[in-house]
């Protein structure tokens, strides 16, 4: 099965081709269908992959198959090859498995749009994009999936382009997500300069040797930490991921929820060497841009009142946390985070998807509520991954949200006082959207009032297809957890699994004060989530406390309001002060030049009088002056 | 170092692609005003039997060689040493085929509207000039085409372009004379000082190159006298100002040729006349040459950005491209000028399906405003599906041809001109904003009532874009057979540069890795917990390196 690895992107990347030329023939759930099949396809591969992986011994794991000489020129060989090992397997678990569901739940939500199939080209593109990215055995390998992610995103969140600000959005998270990826270039640069190689292989090796100089490694992984800044959501560039829910939902649920955002994450897993052995400052930022990124996020997400835009700055919010763990040296808890988060998160923007689809595009929590009755199983899902996304034990993201703040611990007490509060926040405002969008009073009669025309208003339950994948998401919501259990070693089975990839980057925690009343820690975490809860079901479901959602909270802190004036005014001044540069004064002098040639040509053409006497006198001049010259010459020498 | 390769063959083919167009433009010009379609049909054969001859040298090339190849020889003004001399190379190859390919597929793609007997008699002699100059290996020879290029081009625009064409026409046609009588100059001095040396008058450019030795301050001024000439013709920052005129008063047709391959004129040469004849001068200029290469890239993309007319906007965006493959010539490493050679050829085939595309949107809106222009993707899916696919090219997204060519500059580039490369990299970032935006502005939103009878692609003009797009995705997914014939000459040239100057190309270390994977993944588990231990273990295997980086 291992040989056959390369199935895995292949097959996503058949059904874009065969959906690019057969689509429209194929009609509205054939196109769905088949582009599901593909991506179910590439699961039951990375299934057969796994368990060869699994019964191998731990460090023979480690499974290249090459498809061809990519890039040869002079000493740059890169090859389009694949990696399977368990850090990419891992990943492509749960973005295949993942997408599967999601592109089944898609059939369901985009019925009847008039795009169906085109919907299906670029998602299967996208998946076909991102099993690259975490397949490649090389830097540059992930960079085609890196770039391809970030194209088919800019296609699926302007795919409604008909409307401006979806256009606009998907312009915005190209372009932002432009200024990391030059990042990841450089970091590409470096390394190919210190190591001579591309591969992953080599570049870790390197590290892990000591050829490789700290103060290269750190260049490499702040540059490639630049790039996953863009790709993950992460402060300053995380502005253009709240705009992204512009897409239709299940795009925001795989892409910007579930795989493509924890990119990011996962190449920082993979130099885990790189950063092991770079100064101590850089992953010490690494964990302050992502507990800032966090708590910074989780304020924002306090006063929305748009049902995604909440999820949205959440899930900023738990990338944060990711990277929080990355900085710390928690590579596993940052992928255990990364799989449960998958998990929860896509469950509940299918599950506002669902709700969204019940209410006819209505999006404002504000005019929701009382909708658990409507649409139980949604209710139900959402439910589970509120819980879940909360830190209530034991659902699954409890227990990978622990484990970064036990290895925060022992890095800092700051940062894990920042998470923590981040934690309480994160409890806090879910609960106010379960609260504001399935309890309370149903606050959408006003919304059929107001609008006429939908007389009969009346949220319904999504069909079945969509409720299928909300139902297994939310069991693994539940169940999520046990893959990393704190209490005994035994119980650690993703870190074993893990082992080989992250062994040497890995903090170890064994003996801080942290890990010795980690129980102590987990109780911390536990009243922390309830009483997030309870303070928000105090606010929000019995208005006793009045609730605090200042508009500057609501904007964003002002930050992406900041930026667009800046490029509108400054920026975009600039910009036109060097169109007008180059008109005026480089094409300008150009053109000077030109008339001075014809000036000084209309000035000489005046002496061409054809007048014999002028010339004459000319010719008399020019005598006299020759005269002079010789005269005063044989009297000076 | 370029020994001609001892590729006899019976008949010239190399003859045969300069001269097959020249027909076609008599033959053109002397068939019956009556029967147009004999006209186009004649222009139509004698430009694809070029480009399948191309193909064939394509097909026959030897792959791994580094020397010229069907070289074709013969005295010709025998007493100052004028030779007809034509070869191809790596560098070129690719050249000369993609110049067979885009002309038949602007003859078919492109209407000139009038005087199409003159037109596409222009049209071929514009095709025997720039094969000419990408295969003359006669200094001499090379600069005759290089010349007769412009009378064409000149008329091509002057006659058949929009509304400022005279304007337009005139700025082209003398700027780059201005440029060109430096090299004349330069030309006669060189196989003047080269007589010296070599014994003989003789303009043979690789007789030159290997008998000749030039004091370093001839060399310099020699060398500068080409580099004007060929700095315009790129355009280099700031000698760049014709060519936004130039592209956008040009008819379509001219349009795609000054793009796709009249701009690697300069690019070519500078390699071709300016390192290969003078590396000395080349490596001694190498800093201001970057410098220019990365303003362009920044400055072309930003004033791009800005541009209102969509196609005055692709003009600027060559500037910025171009200046990437500057930045690889001067970079001086086999990986960027290879970089640097493809992308002359990436760029050719993007930015000409670009001028292509724009060139429809015109014949359909009669503006190229993009003010004008909305929502077409709404209205003409496929045709946006098309401008997508290149413009993705244009913007150097992985797995497209664009990527591949810039990747290998600045990769290449990045130990021996590293701060240049930090900030043409930014270029990237430009290229997504100028380009998006204008994509945003003309193909996204609700089409307006102008608009919305944008008629959709017709099948002729879908198989035109078909050759483009296929390259588009051929070279980015596997530009291996490409790189294969480019690096052999390439190298061959940076192995010139070496002897002649004493200047090493930096290679970057190499790690033992994959056969000994499996004892150094036991090694790094015992000895991680040390790595100076590790680093001195490595160290007795032989390589030293920890210079890498900071070299």
């Amino acid at each position: 099965m291992l040989d056959l690895i390369w199935l895995i992107p292949a097959l996503p990347l058949l059904g874009f081709f065969i959906n690019v030329v057969f689509g429209r023939l194929l009609g509205e759930p054939k196109s769905g269908a088949l582009a599901a099949l593909m991506v179910a396809g590439s699961f039951v591969v990375t299934v057969g992959a796994f368990f060869d992986l699994i019964s191998m011994p731990t460090e023979e794991r480690h499974h290249v198959v090459t498809a061809f000489s990519w890039v040869p020129v002079g000493s740059l060989h890169v090859d389009l090859a694949f990696l399977a090992d368990p850090l990419s397997i891992t990943m492509a678990l749960f973005v295949t498995g993942i997408g599967t569901l999601i592109h089944l739940y898609a059939i369901g939500y985009m019925h009847g749009d008039p795009k169906f199939s085109k919907f299906f080209i670029y998602l299967n593109l996208f998946v076909f994009s991102m099993l690259m990215l975490v397949m490649g055995e090389n830097l540059l390998v992930t960079f085609l999936g890196w770039e391809g992610v970030g194209t088919c995103s800019y296609f699926l969140i302007s795919f409604w382009h008909t409307r401006e600000s979806a256009a606009t959005a998907g312009k915005k998270a190209f372009v932002t997500n432009r200024v990391g990826d030059w990042g990841v270039m450089m970091g590409m640069f470096l390394a190919f300069g210190a190591t001579g190689t591309l591969s992953y292989a080599g570049i870790n090796h390197a590290a892990e040797s000591g050829a490789l100089s700290a103060v290269t490694a750190t260049a490499i992984g702040l540059m490639l930490f630049i790039g996953a800044c863009g790709k993950s959501a992460q402060l300053p560039l995380y502005i253009w991921l709240p705009d992204a829910m512009e897409g239709p939902t299940p795009v925001s649920a795989l892409i910007h929820a579930a795989t493509m955002v924890t990119a990011g994450v996962f190449l920082m897993t993979r130099v885990n060497p790189v950063l092991s052995i770079s100064y101590d400052w850089a992953p010490t930022l690494i964990a302050i841009v992502g507990v800032a990124t966090a708590l910074f996020a989780a304020t924002i997400a306090v006063a929305q009142t748009d049902i995604k835009k909440v999820l949205a700055y959440s899930t900023v919010s738990q990338l944060g946390f990711m990277f929080l763990a990355v900085g710390s040296g928690a590579y596993v808890a940052a992928i255990f985070h990364m799989v449960t988060h998958a998990f929860f998160k896509a469950l509940l923007f299918l599950g506002s998807g669902s709700v969204i689809h019940g209410m006819h595009h209505e999006q404002d929590m504000r005019r929701m509520g009382a909708l658990r009755k409507l649409m139980p199983v949604t209710a139900f899902t959402f439910i589970i991954g509120w819980l879940a996304i909360a830190g209530v034990p034991p659902f699954a993201g409890f227990w990978s949200k622990d484990e970064i703040l036990l290895f925060a611990f022992a890095k800092s007490p700051i940062l894990y006082v920042v998470g923590l509060i981040t934690a309480l926040l994160t409890a806090y405002y879910m609960t106010r959207q379960v609260i504001m969008v399935f309890f309370g009073e149903a606050r959408w009669n006003d919304h059929s009032e107001e609008h006429g025309a939908h007389g009969d208003f009346k949220p319904h339950e999504s069909p079945k297809i969509m409720l299928l994948p909300l139902v297994v998401l939310a069991g693994l919501s539940v169940v999520g957890g046990a893959m990393q259990l704190p209490f005994t070693k035994d119980l650690h089975f993703l870190e074993k699994w893990l082992e080989p990839v992250v062994e040497f980057g890995e903090a170890d925690i064994h003996h801080s004060w942290a890990y010795e009343n980690k129980y102590i820690l987990l109780g911390i975490a536990i009243v922390v989530a309830v009483a997030g809860i309870l303070l928000s079901a105090a606010v929000y479901a019995k208005k006793k406390i009045a609730a605090v959602e200042p508009a500057l909270l609501a904007d964003g802190w002002k930050y992406d309001k900041a930026i667009t004036s800046f490029m509108g005014g400054p920026g975009r001044r600039a910009f036109d002060g060097v169109a007008w540069a180059d008109r005026t004064i480089v094409d300008g002098a150009v053109n000077g030049v030109g008339r001075l040639v014809q000036g000084a040509g209309g000035f000489l053409r005046k002496g061409q009088t054809g007048a014999v006497r002028n010339y004459a006198a000319a010719v008399g001049l020019g005598v006299v002056a020759l005269l002079v010259w010789f005269f005063l010459r044989g009297v000076v020498l | 170092m370029l020994a001609e390769a001892t590729h006899a063959l019976p008949y010239p083919v190399l003859t045969l692609l300069v001269l097959m167009p020249l027909v076609g433009s008599v033959l053109t010009l002397m068939s019956s005003s009556r029967r147009p379609e004999y006209t186009k049909l004649i222009a139509l054969v004698t430009s694809v039997f070029t480009g399948a001859i191309g193909l064939w040298v394509l097909a026959s090339f030897e792959t791994g060689e580094e020397g010229f190849q069907f070289v074709s020889k013969h005295e010709w003004i025998t007493s100052w040493g004028i030779g007809w001399h034509l070869g191809v190379d790596g560098i070129s190859l690719f050249l000369v085929v993609l110049t067979g390919i885009l002309f038949p597929l602007v003859i078919v793609g492109c209407d000139p509207h009038h005087d199409e007997k003159r037109y596409l008699a222009w049209l071929l002699l514009l095709e025997a000039g720039v094969m000419g100059s990408f295969l003359s290996l006669d200094l001499f020879l090379f600069f005759l085409f290089f010349e007769i290029v412009l009378v064409p081009m000149y008329f091509l625009i002057g006659g058949w372009g929009y509304d400022q064409r005279i304007y337009a026409a005139t700025k082209f046609f003398l700027y780059t004379m201005v440029g060109s009588a430096f090299m004349l100059v330069g030309i006669v001095t060189t196989a003047l000082l080269a007589k010296n040396d070599i014994g003989r008058m003789t303009f043979d450019l690789v007789e030159i190159a290997e008998g000749a030795n030039f004091a370093a301050s001839t060399g310099r001024w020699l060398f500068f006298a080409f580099a004007i000439a060929f700095a315009v013709k790129v355009p280099l920052f700031p000698l760049h100002t014709w060519l936004p005129d130039a592209h956008t008063q040009a008819p379509t047709a001219g349009s795609v040729i000054l793009a796709g391959v009249l701009l690697k004129l300069g690019t070519y040469g500078l390699l071709r006349f300016g390192v290969y004849l003078f590396p000395e001068a080349a490596l001694w200029s190498r800093e201001i040459f970057l410098t220019l290469a990365v303003i362009g890239i920044i400055w072309g993309a930003i004033a791009a950005t800005m541009q209102k007319d969509l196609k005055r906007l692709v003009a600027y965006s060559s500037v910025a491209h171009l200046g990437f493959i500057v930045l690889g010539t001067f970079a001086f490493t086999s990986e960027a000028i290879s970089g640097g050679v493809m992308q002359m050829i990436n760029h050719g085939v993007s930015t000409g399906a670009l001028f292509l595309l724009v060139g429809m949107i015109y014949e359909r809106r009669h503006t190229r405003q993009i003010a004008e222009l909305k929502g077409l993707q709404k209205v003409a899916p496929i045709f946006a599906a098309a401008f997508m696919v290149v413009m993705l090219s244009s913007i150097g997204v992985p797995g497209l041809n664009g990527f591949v060519g810039e990747f290998l500059v600045l990769i290449g580039g990045f130990e021996t001109a590293r701060w240049w490369v930090v900030i043409g990299a930014t270029g990237v970032i430009l290229a997504a904003l100028y380009l998006l935006w204008a994509y945003q502005r003309v193909f996204h939103g609700e089409p307006d009532e102008a608009n919305s009878s944008f008629r959709e692609l017709r099948l002729r003009e879908g198989l035109v874009l078909l050759p483009f797009i296929g390259l588009i995705v051929f070279c980015g997914v596997y530009p291996k057979p490409m790189l294969d014939r480019i690096e052999p000459s390439v190298k061959a040239l940076m192995d010139r540069v070496e002897v002649v100057t004493g200047y090493v190309a930096p290679e970057p270390v190499i790690h033992e890795q994959d056969d000994t994977e499996q004892d150094d993944t036991e090694q790094s588990v015992t000895d991680h917990g040390d790595t100076n231990h590790g680093d001195t273990n490595h160290g007795d295997t032989g390589h030293s390196e920890n210079e890498g980086g900071e070299g």
